[in-house]
């Protein structure tokens, strides 16, 4: 019997799933998913957690907690560093020993690190350590990572694409058959297709006014914490841009006129958006999504807002969620916002 | 020019000092007042942690004095700390105070790049005296810390209240009128006679580590004099980071070796947090153990809401307050933080210990095999 490897559904899931799947597929594991987020998930974590953690570290203990009985081992990378000279956040760094001591019922855990901090660094270390367990060959590790890192490929480039990570992941499940997908058997590709701000887009499509999400891929794609987020601002009649359609080489270039360059990679990337959508005139509105609590959004969120405030008309609006946000204070929020985006669209264009 | 810096507990002095030397006009900020706080929770951002708001209230009310050019230690992260220079500078431009920024930033490839960033406050003076000059500082700062440390012993032990706290503020000023290292010497000696004049008496008194973010450790005005206040409780105090250690780590690049190192605290905590988290979060956790081995009777964590490292190290202590069988009681401090709560939860710690002092002494007793159970139930 294959042994399980359970993945949570939760915090950079978002960017390397896909990755760790095929990863550990390739090795003859089970990979099992948590999730979706639900209301119970998130409430388990709450009790999990310290009151004062953020709300996706709340919302990841409960995804681990989900697992935590179900499966034979638990995949925790330790992501330190994902690029040269950058971090994530300090609770990345602390992640799983955070799981450790509050989440009970534990099957062994894969911490592994993953640290590209220096240039020399492979990531490979990291994948090396993690094939070891499984007890396979060099040779086997080696191209279970190939596998995984073609997988990371092709899911990004869906997501360049306009897909939404859930939507690029149930794609390249079901494109290659000799993957099986149970642990996203759940999960199903809204029918209004890709999100897309695509000017490859049928006419009536490419007049909808254009809003840029910027926030956390853990924050804006998942459905419960977002509220639906996306999909309600596609159902409102507008199309939606995120960063992760961008190019790296993009987002790098726009951060770089901070005075000096960021040290989180996540927030490198949505600062470097949100700048890039300022700057192209591509959008009609910035929609930044903020946790409670966050420390590096309170830094970047302060300078992305005073970018925006710069742009003077541009509709912003930020959207700080917690443990307690109501949808209808959200919503009454959303719909002023979209007023404005609307307003801006008509405005922009004579007759 | 006239440069200004932010406050952090005593590290005024140690400015003051080396640019004093170094012939360059210095502003120092009030010391950080409600005031200050309420200065920088109104412009800055909402979630950013206290530092940062008392640092831009302390830049705002430096500005009225004439202050023109920030001087800031920098960083890499993965805390935010490394980021502050540049976003509240980006703040106070568009609240219009026109402030040179200086960036003391860790040398990512050659000393070059700081030693010129260093120029821009030295001037003239050279290289020679710019060491004379940072040294007299480093060495006044060992000699606040060594008075503190001598100040937690002596506060729950005087015998006239508020002799300790009186002895304290002479001392510093001793060390404070000090220009040159041989002066400092005098001081010092003079700093010893001053303390030795504090009558006090052996009491066995609690002990307490104090852990958590580096701040919040040494900013009396953001801990709400946290330590003055165990002092007068009877609680003798010890803080897990000096002054010193962050100057050596932050402004010399820990040009200074064999400090008590941080790698003790760290190496202790990898049971329980196996890598670096930033900030100091990992000493925290390592901290306490070492408390806990120590024999301390307790440990208080202080951290500012939201601080990342310091929430990863809160959601391990309860585990480590278990398995070594110590009471670690956790504050967070921002700006809603008011005194009286505060003072109830210390009461109440207070409490919890000398009643687990007092159980501890007398099962010893029973069991008669304890020389240090049988001192405790002298007291
Ligand atoms: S980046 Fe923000 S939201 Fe993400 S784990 Fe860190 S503090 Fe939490
Ligand atoms: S250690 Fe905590 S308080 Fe200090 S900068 Fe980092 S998050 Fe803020």
């Amino acid at each position: 019997m294959s042994r399980k490897v359970g993945i949570p559904g939760a915090l950079l899931y978002y960017y390397y799933f896909p990755l760790w799947q095929a990863f550990f597929q390739a090795l003859g594991a089970e990979v099992a998913v948590s999730g979706p987020s639900t209301k119970s998930v998130l409430n388990r974590g709450v009790e999990l957690a310290v009151e004062d953690a953020c709300l996706p570290v709340k919302l990841a203990l409960g995804h681990v907690a989900e697992l935590a009985g179900k499966v034979d081992y638990l995949f925790l990378p330790r992501l330190v560093s994902v690029a040269s000279r950058e971090y994530i956040c300090p609770k990345f760094l602390g992640f799983p020993d955070m799981v450790r001591q509050t989440v009970p019922d534990l099957p062994p855990i894969i911490d592994v690190n993953v640290n590209l901090y220096r240039r020399q660094n492979k990531l490979y270390t990291a994948f090396r350590a993690a094939g070891k367990i499984f007890s396979a060959g060099e040779a086997r590790i080696f191209l279970a990572y190939r596998r995984g890192l073609a997988a990371l490929g092709k899911y990004w480039k869906l997501m360049g694409e306009g897909f939404s990570p859930e939507e690029a992941i149930n794609l390249l499940n079901r494109s290659s058959p000799r993957c099986p997908q149970p642990s996203n058997a759940a999960r199903t590709i809204p029918e209004d297709g890709p999100a897309a701000a695509s000017d490859k887009a049928p006419r009536p499509e490419r007049e909808k006014p254009v809003v840029a999400v910027i926030g956390h891929p853990y924050n804006i794609y998942d459905p419960y914490i977002s509220m639906n987020l996306l999909k309600k601002l596609r159902q409102a009649g507008v199309r939606t841009a995120t960063a992760e359609q961008l190019p790296e080489t993009v987002v790098r270039r726009e951060a770089a006129y901070l005075p000096k360059r960021l040290f989180w990679t996540l927030n490198q990337r949505m600062t470097g958006a949100a700048f890039y959508f300022l700057r192209s005139g591509r959008v009609q509105g910035l929609l930044q999504v903020t946790s409670f609590g966050c420390g590096p959004d309170s830094m970047t969120g302060e300078l992305i807002a005073r970018r925006a405030a710069g742009h003077g008309d541009m509709p912003f609006l930020n959207l700080v969620l917690d443990e307690h946000s109501g949808e209808a204070g959200v919503l009454t929020r959303l719909e002023a916002f979209l007023d404005m985006v609307r307003q801006k669209q008509e405005g922009g264009r004579p007759g | 020019m006239k440069v200004t810096f932010p406050h952090m507990g005593h590290i005024w002095l140690c400015v003051k000092t080396m640019l004093e030397y170094l012939g360059v006009d210095l502003v120092i900020p009030p010391p950080s007042s409600k005031r200050t706080l309420a200065l920088g929770v109104r412009y800055g951002p909402e979630f950013a942690c206290l530092p940062l708001k008392l640092n831009l209230g302390n830049f705002i009310e430096a500005s009225a004095l004439g202050a023109d050019t920030i001087l800031m230690a920098g960083g890499c992260g993965p805390c935010r700390f490394g980021y502050y220079a540049q976003v509240e500078h980006a703040i106070l431009q568009d609240l219009g105070y026109r402030y040179e920024l200086v960036v003391l930033e860790p040398p990512e490839r050659h000393v070059g790049q700081l030693l010129s960033r260093i120029k821009v406050i030295t001037g003239n003076n050279s290289w020679r005296q710019v060491y004379r000059g940072v040294k007299l500082g480093y060495q006044k700062i060992r000699a606040v810390d060594e008075l503190e440390m001598a100040i937690h012993r002596l506060r729950p032990r005087e015998t006239i209240p508020g002799s300790a706290d009186r002895a304290f503020l002479e001392a510093l000023r001793e060390i404070e009128r000090a220009s040159d290292l041989a002066e400092l010497a005098v001081a010092q000696r003079q700093v010893k006679e001053i303390l030795k004049s504090v009558p006090t008496e052996e009491r066995d008194v609690l002990r307490i580590g104090i852990v958590g973010e580096i701040f919040t450790l040494l900013e009396p005005f953001a801990n709400l004099d946290i330590e003055r206040r165990l002092g007068r409780m009877g609680v003798e105090v010890d803080r897990s980071i000096y002054l010193s250690e962050w100057v050596n780590d932050h402004m010399l690049f820990g040009l200074i070796k064999g400090l008590r190192s941080r790698r003790d605290a760290c190496r202790a905590a990898l049971p329980y947090l196996r890598h670096f988290v930033g900030g100091h979060g990992q000493e925290t956790v390592g901290s306490t153990i070492l408390y806990a081995r120590a024999g301390y009777d307790g440990v208080i964590q202080l951290l500012p809401f939201t601080c990342m490292p310091e929430i990863v190290a809160q959601s391990i202590l309860p585990v480590v307050s278990a398995d070594l069988d110590i009471p670690v009681l956790t504050l967070t401090f921002d700006e809603q933080t008011g005194e009286a709560g505060v003072v109830t939860r210390l009461e109440a710690f207070v409490d919890l210990l000398e009643r687990r002092r007092r159980g501890r002494g007398r099962v010893r007793q029973e069991g008669t095999e304890s020389k240090r159970g049988l001192r405790v139930t002298k007291a």
